[in-house]
């Protein structure tokens, strides 16, 4: 149809005369493009991102005081470490932060996804509304929270008067604090989470399950022999971001700094928050370098374990 | 029941799930509406657990007037417009020479690019901080946006977008002798619009709740930010709620109506995340 139409003889003409002309500069001239249209980002990239990884390691073998000035002191940044029981402190809440809200976010929005999975009235307001939470930010978050929270005047105190609760202080309790804030986190992160199952779920051929529910298995076989395994790969992406999350994530920094500012009793002084205190409160530049490598080291670890472990979340289909 | 299964894929026994979930959802919403309902409430009456018994904008005109929370609504609106329109342009030129040009050292480049996905900001932050001082950046508007622009996760995404474009709409333009820089222009990036719909929700909203980074880079208090302003309200007003929570609703009011626009759009690329 095309050829017939169309003057077949002058477009190609065009095309071969310029291709036959300096068919070495066409490939150059392309691939100059290509480094111009590449240029503004990578040269970003180097300046913002991968300069400050590399400097970290630099930096972290110098003694640097507030005025900038920098000093070699070999390992000393990583032998003071030993004996700095904050920062040992702040690895352990960190720790069990992520041992309590990986889990808990995870099967909190599971459930979420599983609930709204199929259509019913009014399914976009409910999942918009379990989203929400999401888009404000991590600092309105916070102050929210406090307000709830407020010893006895809150509204949360309020509701729990009536069980003999209403004189718990939540944010002020050192073994409550580090929990308010798993559950708040969750809060916030739920509706993110959902959305990622919902993704993974809508990749669970209808089919399968249509067939096994003929073949007589129940909903909650349909749900461990066909949708579970189905949704590794979706179920392994969702731990290793939340856990990378929890450790690295602006909800270790933004939000404690907000609700508690690492305490009552430094019970929820993440990592995260101790590095900065030594960096801009203490001026430790060199120290909190030498704490971030550290940080780095353990993620990659950590990462990297859950790879081992679960062979990148594929380990049923051998 | 087995006879029936096939003509009506509606399961009777289950009707009550959508029930719970509408009681989950509101009790998810709850925090922020009685928020709102106490903004709305006589100074005195912050605490009270009931309905207002009188509505007022009260707490709201005060924070608009008082404090210079329009200067923080500014700054804010200033960094996340001018971050989210370059990082636009900026990852739609890097994605679309990583998607269809070919070039010595792509593969290298484009996986050099992706391993940057996972650095977040606290990471590096302290060494993000010396360079931004060695560049003068700081308490500069510059040092608010520029650092903020780089990120790899924009230029993946486009890059995905880009791979299934069909080659022969660039090809046609490549015919009439069209350069890289037309065909970029004028071919590609009308071409995908919905996708750059769906990054600058998801940048302004970053940009607009960013916290940590100006927390860093900036001390004048003429370059606060509105996350900065109303965290700073928390020593300033120490239990002035009616006051915080005020500054904190008209903070976070553009992101709600943001959200609701660019619902669909932010889900889209909110899902993108996960189909690696």
């Amino acid at each position: 149809m095309v050829a017939t139409t169309a003057p077949p003889s002058k477009p190609p003409v065009v095309a071969r005369a310029s291709r036959q002309k300096t068919p070495m500069t066409r490939k150059r001239r392309e691939a100059l493009a290509a480094y111009a249209f590449l240029a503004p980002d990578v040269i970003g990239l180097l300046v913002f991102v991968a300069l400050p990884m590399v400097l970290a390691f630099g930096v972290a073998f110098f003694k640097v005081d507030g005025f900038g000035n920098y000093q070699y002191i070999g390992l000393d940044n990583y032998k003071l470490m030993a004996s700095d029981d904050q920062l040992w402190s702040s690895l352990r809440i960190t720790g069990l932060y992520v041992v309590t809200f990986v889990p808990l976010a995870f099967v909190v929005s599971f459930a979420l996804a599983m609930l709204v999975r199929n259509h019913f009235r009014g399914i976009g307001w409910v999942r918009s509304a379990f989203f929400l939470p999401h888009v404000v930010s991590l600092v309105v978050v916070g102050l929210i929270w406090q307000f709830l929270l407020v010893d006895k005047r809150g509204a949360i105190s309020k509701l729990l008067a009536p069980l003999g609760l209403g004189d718990v202080s939540f944010l002020g309790t050192p073994s409550l604090a580090l929990g308010t804030y798993v559950v708040i986190s969750v809060w916030f992160v739920m509706g993110y989470q959902m959305l990622v199952f919902l993704a993974g779920l809508k990749d669970v051929p209808k089919e399968l399950e249509d067939a096994a529910q003929i073949d007589g298995a129940s909903a909650s076989q349909r749900f461990r022999f066909v949708i579970w395994p189905l949704l590794r790969p979706t179920s392994f992406f969702v731990v290793v971001n939340s856990t990378i999350g929890a450790v690295t994530g602006l909800q270790a920094f933004d939000l404690v700094y907000v609700l508690t500012r690492g305490g009552p009793a430094r019970s929820t002084s993440t990592v995260v928050l101790y590095i900065y205190e030594q960096a801009f409160t203490f001026n430790n530049m060199g120290y909190a370098a030498a704490l971030t490598t550290v940080v780095v080291g353990l993620l990659i670890l950590c990462t990297g374990l859950m790879f081992a472990f679960t062979r990148g979340g594929r380990f049923d289909e051998d | 029941m087995k006879t029936r299964g096939n003509s009506t894929p509606a399961r009777p026994p289950r009707s009550y799930f959508p029930i719970l979930a509408h009681v989950l959802a509101l009790l998810a919403v709850a925090p922020l509406l009685w928020v709102l309902v106490s903004v709305l409430k006589p100074a005195e009456d912050v605490f009270s657990f009931s309905w207002p018994s009188t509505w007022t904008l009260d707490n709201l005109q005060y924070v608009l007037l008082k404090i210079p929370l329009p200067r923080f609504l500014l700054n804010s609106a200033l960094v996340a417009v001018v971050v989210t329109v370059v990082a636009l342009f900026f990852h739609s030129m890097a994605a679309y020479a990583l998607a269809r040009l070919r070039f010595p050292g792509r593969g290298i480049i484009f996986s050099g690019i992706m391993s940057t996905l996972l650095v977040s900001l606290p990471v590096i932050l302290v060494p993000l901080f010396l360079v931004a001082k060695q560049l003068g950046l700081l308490d500069s508007y510059a040092g608010l946006i520029v650092p903020s622009i780089f990120h790899a996760f924009g230029i993946f995404l486009l890059r995905q977008y880009y791979l299934n474009i069909p080659r022969e709409l660039e090809e046609a333009a490549d015919l009439d002798g069209c350069g890289y820089w037309r065909r970029y222009w004028s071919v590609i990036l009308p071409l995908s619009r919905p996708v750059l719909a769906s990054l600058s929700v998801l940048f302004f909203l970053a940009n607009w709740n960013a916290f940590l980074w100006p927390l860093t880079i900036t001390r004048n208090p003429d370059l606060r930010v509105i996350q900065l302003g109303i965290a700073g309200m928390q020593g300033q007003y120490a239990s002035a709620w009616n006051l915080i929570l005020a500054a904190a609703v008209i903070a976070a009011i553009p992101t709600v109506v943001v959200f609701v626009a660019g619902q669909k759009r932010l889900v889209d690329a909110m899902k993108t995340t996960g189909l690696k």
